[in-house]
């Protein structure tokens, strides 16, 4: 048996260690555990609610608006704020387009280099990988020319002598599969990704001032004003810029990424048959269809049991509930139970080896995540188990496109409970998000047109309006998956909050039954032909697309004693 | 400039750009840096003649907002930087190597070139739980931090977080979270780059002036460059006309708020902050925060988490008068080198209401700007 750690887990957003038993060329047993704290929650107390956006849009600049979003969401519920069809339609716009650029920001630039080897570009034929490129896309940039240019470019690179990020990886591992040409195609699309990407949030700059951490997020409402006669509004300037780089987005996911994604698949279907992990999907949904208080759901909330697509369940927050028999905190009255968000308390209580070490304490507390359940399930969020409640529940482009994609792969829908699965649920999710962002567009225009300028509910904007003492919940689903805020307010100012957060759910620690959590389980009969390049590890667990500054959680009064401790 | 012309010159010309196109990009990046015209050819001899740097990047209690902040570089992109300008060897979230491997080349940066890269920090720097906050390959942050910039070049701490502190260290700091130049005593050729999170653009000129002079840009006393930090954003704001005339947005939504009015009334610290959002803009100029109506949050100053929180609320009395000495005095808490933090931090344990008790609105006097006398006489 070997035991393989890897920390840290790089092309992520924060820091993962995953430490593995390996034998017979496959992971037998594994821990995930998250390496850093900071406490946002604790520092939210007693501060303004109206000012807590700001606050958690910074626990992750990676997903920037999801945490401002959500805890908007959660104050208005609480205060009874009632944002305009205008602050829902900006809202949709930067939601739906965070989540394109950030799936096609995690298949280039966080996930391809687990199957794309950059190193077997430079054997490629520049002809060849022109006719592999057009015989899948007519995007235009696929002459011999182009890629051979492309392939100088990495040649003249490699000779340098310097290979910055790219070095000291595992290039020329077994396990990569593509041959030359399909490497060479995808560095091409690495590089156009980076400058795509670049170019298309620009609409979050129009939106929100700025990306990242947009900075037009309001307690009911937004701070962009809509008026289609006034310079310093979103006006038809600024509504023809959203227009055009919509539809350069929706291009590029069509023409490049979706084409790439079903192309290095098919030279790894047997990753259909790894990382199945907990087979439980939670989804809280997400797209406000309408204004009225309980709107139709774009893409429609749902619980998955044990992979029975038949039998879509309506889902029930008071069933979820956080365990820290694995976690770096403890309970008043024991680590055995689990706590709903409203009852959480954390208490941070360091057990782990003194820093520097080698190994953790996996039988003990070995992470800084909780271990969120559902019904006392581990359950796995994002865009697998968002497109698999949509696609159970009779979503039609979802439908169409994931039959689509089967019948490319050749592979029944089994293969969607798995490592390929997910990676290509975030593909067909961001092309089905991109596809809606110019309805949304055209209800603001047409909004502006017949003269509804709301952009804010001005009457609970005071907090002499809000009730003395209130509770709210905020849901949304992040590009990772579900993400809930639980706030409570007491005199206008924050008694409590509360995040559970989907890099928790996916990446949280074994809870008191025992049960592992979704990265953990995954990687169980993950294969590993090198322990000491384990590149398959990686696989699955960038399959998840890992957020860890997400996951991690507050700190109770507990944590002040630690810091007087240095203080003196 | 009439040498052998060196990689970096193959390498545009390779690409299809010229000569003068060159030429004319340092030109643009000159007029970026507020240099004289003759700088910009001083650039070009400079980017020519130079191997490529070495830089690696930390990070440590962040969001990785400051990363995506530079993939959104466009002047130049991140992949002109990462592949043809610099050379990356570390950067946890775009290298290619995990685990030990990574380490490894993060290791031998420091073992073959002493005092001869670049580190940049992103994030905060945790002491509590005997730095067990934070950990990388098993190691404490801080101790990554000391071994990385203690032997570097020069270290840029980008984002307030690393600057000074930035929202991990947001009262009452749970994790005893420090800046870099708080964690890392004597640290040399230290530049704060902080903005929540800092622009690309000021990033990139900033190591352009380094290429350049080979000596950092002059720094205000929180070792923010003058270029970029050297002006409040109330200096150059657009709408600092209306602030003039008395015309405010007075709700979110009003005539005042799609016309473009002062948004001095709905919390905007403007006034206090100082950086080059309104000449530079973001997302290569596309726009910045007031620009689509919302206030500046003073995201590149001290303990701005507490100092300009509550947010929505404006600041007192006549903007700028009585504001900058309180805005010095904390700020003296961020440079002035360990046992300073550690009293301030101390401070920020006197109560757990104390980041409101130091707020402009709570500690200066009148609710009624000047200003909007002045408007009302008007």
């Amino acid at each position: 048996m070997t035991h393989v750690v890897v920390d840290p887990v790089t092309r992520i957003e924060g820091h993962l260690r995953i430490e593995a038993e390996v034998d017979d060329g496959a992971v037998q047993n594994a821990w995930s555990s998250s390496t850093m704290f900071r406490g946002v929650e604790l520092i939210l107390k007693g501060r303004d609610p109206r000012d807590a956006w700001a606050f958690t849009q910074r626990i992750c600049g990676v997903c920037t608006t999801v945490h401002a979003i959500t805890s908007i969401r959660a104050v208005e519920n609480a205060i009874g704020a009632e944002p305009p069809p205008n602050a829902r339609l900006l809202r949709n716009l930067i939601m739906a387009s965070q989540m394109v650029q950030d799936h096609v920001v995690h298949f280039y630039h966080l996930h391809a280099l687990d199957w794309v080897d950059i190193v077997s570009a430079l054997s490629a034929d520049p002809a060849s990988t022109a006719s592999l490129a057009q015989s899948i896309s007519d995007w235009p940039l696929s002459s011999a020319t182009y890629f051979g240019a492309v392939k100088e470019r990495l040649q003249h690179f490699v000779e340098g002598g310097q290979l910055g990020p790219f070095g000291n990886a595992y290039w020329g591992h077994s396990a990569y599969r593509l041959p030359p040409e399909a490497n060479l195609m995808a560095v091409a699309h690495y590089l156009e990704a980076l400058d795509w990407q670049r170019e298309f949030i620009k609409i979050h700059a129009i939106l929100g001032g700025k990306n990242p951490h947009l900075q037009s997020f309001l307690v009911g409402g937004m701070a962009t004003p809509v008026d289609p006669d006034q310079q310093a509004s979103i006006n038809m300037t600024s509504i023809s810029a959203m227009r055009k780089l919509i539809g350069e987005a929706k291009k590029f996911v069509e023409k490049v990424y979706i084409p790439d994604l079903l192309a290095v698949a098919s030279f790894y279907k047997d990753w259909a048959g790894y990382g199945a992990g907990v087979g439980n999907y939670l989804v809280y949904g997400e797209y406000p269809e309408t204004d009225e208080a309980d709107p139709p759901l774009f893409l429609p909330s749902g619980i998955i049991r044990q992979r029975d697509l038949g039998n879509i369940e309506p889902l029930d927050q008071a069933k979820i509930n956080e365990y820290v028999t694995h976690s770096w905190f403890e309970y008043g009255d024991g680590d055995d139970q689990g706590l709903h968000p409203f009852e959480g308390e954390t208490r941070p209580t360091y057990t782990g080896p003194q820093p520097p070490y080698d190994r953790l304490d996996t039988d003990g507390k070995y992470s800084w995540l909780k271990s969120p359940r559902y019904d006392d399930q581990p359950m796995e969020v994002g865009p697998l188990s968002r497109m698999l409640v949509a696609y159970a529940s009779g979503n039609p482009r979802v439908q169409e496109l994931v039959n689509y994609a089967l019948g490319q792969l050749g592979v029944g829908p089994e293969a969607l409970f798995s490592t390929l699965g997910r990676v290509a649920a975030r593909g067909l999710e961001t092309l089905v998000l991109a596809e809606k962002l110019d309805g949304w567009l055209d209800e603001l225009a047409d909004n502006m047109g017949r003269g509804d300028l709301r952009i804010h509910d001005n009457s609970k904007w005071e907090p002499s309006s809000w009730p003395k003492d209130c509770t709210g919940a905020g849901f949304h689903e992040a590009p990772r998956g579900a993400l809930g805020h639980w706030v409570h307010i007491v005199d206008g100012e924050i008694a409590n909050y509360q995040c559970v957060v989907p890099s928790t759910w996916n990446a949280g620690p074994r809870d008191a039954m025992g049960q592992r959590g979704p990265y953990e389980e995954a990687l169980i009969a993950n294969p590993v032909a090198d322990p000491e390049q384990p590149i398959e590890i990686l696989r699955t667990v960038h399959s998840f697309d890992p957020c860890m500054a997400c996951g991690v959680h507050v700190l109770d009064p507990a944590g002040r004693e630690l810091v007087k401790v240095r203080v003196q | 400039m009439d040498q052998t012309p060196s990689w970096l010159v193959e390498e545009l010309e390779r690409r299809g750009v010229s000569r003068r196109d060159f030429l004319g990009f340092c030109g643009v990046m000159s007029t970026a840096l507020a240099l004289p015209t003759s700088a910009g050819a001083k650039i070009a001899d400079a980017i020519e003649r130079k191997e490529k740097p070495t830089l690696v990047w930390l990070e440590f209690q962040d969001c990785a907002g400051n990363t995506e902040s530079f993939l959104r570089a466009g002047r130049p992109t991140v992949a002109d930087i990462v592949l043809d300008t610099l050379s990356v060897d570390y950067h946890e979230t775009i290298m290619a190597a995990a685990g030990h491997r990574a380490e490894e080349a993060l290791a031998g940066v420091v073992a073959d070139k002493p005092g001869g890269y670049i580190a940049v920090v992103e994030g905060s720097i945790p002491t509590g739980a005997n730095g067990a906050y934070c950990t990388i390959g098993g190691r404490a942050a801080i101790d990554i931090a000391r071994e990385v910039c203690g032997n570097a070049l020069a270290t840029i701490a980008i984002g307030t977080c690393a600057a000074f502190g930035g929202l991990p260290a947001a009262a009452p700091n749970p994790t005893g979270a420090l800046s870099v130049a708080d964690a890392v005593p004597g640290v040399k050729n230290l530049i704060n780059l902080p903005a929540c999170p800092a622009n690309a653009d000021n990033l990139v000129a900033v190591i352009v002036y380094y290429l350049t002079f080979n000596r950092l840009p002059p720094l205000d006393a929180y070792k923010r460059p003058l270029f970029a930090y050297g002006k409040t954003i109330h200096d150059n704001c657009e709408r600092r006309a209306h602030y003039d005339a008395g015309q405010y947005v007075e709700n979110w939504g009003d005539d005042g708020h799609r016309t473009g009015y002062c948004l001095y009334k709905m919390g905007c610290k403007g006034p206090v902050s100082y950086q080059n959002c309104p000449n530079v803009g973001w997302n290569e100029g596309t726009n910045w925060p007031i620009g689509c109506g919302h206030g500046c949050i003073g995201c590149a100053e001290p303990d701005f988490w507490d100092q300009m929180t509550p947010f929505y609320s404006h600041l007192a009395g006549v903007p700028g008068f009585g504001l900058h000495s309180k805005v010095d005095r904390v700020g003296i808490w961020a440079t002035a080198g360990v046992a300073a933090a550690f009293a301030a931090h101390g401070l920020v344990q006197l109560g757990k209401r104390s980041f409101r008790e130091r707020t402009y609105v709570k500690a200066a006097a009148p609710e009624r700007p000047a200003a909007e006398e002045k408007g009302d006489q008007a």
